[in-house]
């Protein structure tokens, strides 16, 4: 079995789980686990907005 | 007085006391590199395990369904020794994907290099979570 993500897609996957990790062992209670995860999921996937425009910018 | 005074200044040099290893502080960890998330389950942060479980089980499989490679021991190259500590992180999966040889990365797909890091990652993930495990047994974090 392959499966093939594109670039977005892998890096959406990527964040959500990587996040979800982070969340539960920086974290003690169950409310500051929710919060930090999402908090790192939206940094990962800003950085990688953020990474693609500026690539995008500097290609131009 | 002079007494109290040396007391006082002794109790803030004193070492804090070692924390106490118990048969949890070992065992928790090393189930937890063996199975991601097991070493919370075993003590009782049921949901927490599972999460674990899924999130690092998951992104590991992905990997190998992208077609990632998988680091041996031997690498002789320092980034490949690197790859093998972070796939080694992922315990069983890792010894599971060694043993099946899956794992050999294909150069013909592109997402081939996303699944290797996937895979790294997962590995170095358990790492973190080994740490909390042993956190928790500890008593250092609920």
């Amino acid at each position: 079995m392959t499966i093939t993500l594109n670039h977005f897609s892998a890096a959406t996957v990527f964040a959500l789980f990587a996040s979800i990790v982070f969340g539960i062992t920086h974290r003690e209670t169950t409310r500051e686990m929710v919060r930090y995860g999402l908090y790192c999921f939206v940094m990962f996937l800003g950085g990688v907005l953020v990474a693609g425009w500026a690539m995008w910018l500097v290609r131009r | 007085m002079a007494n109290s005074t040396t007391e006082k200044a002794t109790d803030k040099t004193k070492p804090a006391p070692a924390e106490a290893v118990n048969m949890m502080s070992v065992l928790a960890p090393a189930l937890g590199w063996l199975i991601p998330g097991a070493g919370h389950v075993i003590q009782k942060r049921w949901i927490r395990g599972l999460l674990l479980f899924v999130s690092i089980v998951t992104l590991f499989v992905l990997g190998l369904a992208m077609q990632g490679r998988i680091y041996k021991a031997n690498g002789g190259d320092i980034l490949d020794m690197l790859g093998f500590i972070g796939d080694a992180g992922a315990g069983a999966l890792y010894i599971v994907t060694l043993a099946a040889d899956w794992g050999q990365g294909a150069i013909a797909f592109a997402t081939a290099d996303y699944g290797t890091k996937f895979m790294i990652v997962a590995g170095l993930l358990n790492f973190i979570a080994v740490a909390d495990a042993y956190h928790i047994a500890i008593g250092k974090k609920q």
